[in-house]
């Protein structure tokens, strides 16, 4: 049992905790500070992966926005949460059901596959030639700038879209600037 | 080290348990909460496969990055379109929104 191994017990454990937690709290405040910590438990799983520029900006962009926003929306419907008492639906056993049926045939899967389990981690290049060699497969013509690209116009569409559908509803008979 | 099978089995987890949280779910902001931890486990097993079985390329890392960039789309409009329908019908739950049923 190494260093490594012990850190990647403590934090996928307490990921998976953190991930229970937020699926089943019955208050969304409550959910969504737990949702935080699962973030920030994948976030610890990057940096033993090697990944520290994806663990960044996990952080940058789940933990700083995402979450914050989703914090956002919950206070601003907190009145429909409060009126409704049921967090779950009738059929959630299904979904229980589902989901452990997933998961097994995942098992199943990847135990027919031999190959995967016995992998060794090879070799890995320094963290300054992974974070040169990504920012220059972004933007490299034979590599991934078109997906880069789709990427950029796909977060316009979005910043564009989410503004329009938010926009306030305009009442007929309704003053501008009135709400 | 740790063996990458660790790792698979607990994306595979963790991508149930958001399964679980999608489909059981009644606020449709507890729904959207649940996609990010899928998508979140479906990244943690593109960097490691990238991490055990291509080190030299970095197609896992710049697949993660795609879908953190399609993941943060995805919430903001989703967020809009909830608060949106809060304004319109004063509900979150998924049962109650049924405008598009005829």
């Amino acid at each position: 049992m190494t260093l490594y191994q012990i850190a990647f017990l403590v934090a996928a454990f307490l990921t998976l905790i953190a991930a229970l937690m937020t699926v089943s709290s019955p208050s969304m405040v409550h959910s969504a500070l737990w949702l935080i910590l699962t973030l920030g438990g994948i976030a610890v799983l990057f940096l033993l992966l090697n990944a520290g520029f994806l663990a960044v900006v996990q952080v940058a962009v789940y933990i700083d926005a995402i979450a914050i926003m989703i914090i956002i929306v919950v206070m601003l419907t907190q009145g429909a949460v409060r009126q409704q008492l049921r967090q779950v639906s009738r059929t959630w056993w299904g979904a229980a059901v589902a989901a452990i049926l997933l998961f097994v045939s995942l098992l199943v899967i990847f135990v027919q596959s031999p190959q995967l389990a016995s992998t060794a981690p090879t070799l890995v290049p320094s963290q300054e030639t992974i974070l040169k060699d990504l920012g220059q497969s972004l933007v490299d013509v034979n590599r991934y700038i078109l997906p880069f690209e789709i990427a950029s116009v796909l977060l316009l569409a979005a910043l564009i879209g989410s503004i329009i559908v938010a926009w306030p509803i305009r009442r007929p008979g309704q003053e501008e600037g009135e709400r | 080290m740790i063996p990458l099978s660790w790792y698979i089995i607990f994306a595979g987890l963790l991508f149930c348990v958001g399964l679980y949280g999608a489909l059981a779910r009644r606020n449709a902001l507890a729904i959207l909460i649940a996609i990010e931890i899928m998508l979140n486990a479906v990244n943690i097993n593109l960097v490691a496969f990238w991490r055990y079985i291509t080190p030299e390329k970095v197609s896992g890392q710049a697949f993660a990055l795609i879908v953190f960039a399609v993941a943060a789309s995805e919430a903001a409009v989703g967020l809009a379109l909830i608060i949106s329908l809060y304004r319109k019908r004063r509900t979150v739950a998924v049962e109650e929104i049924d405008m598009l049923k005829w």
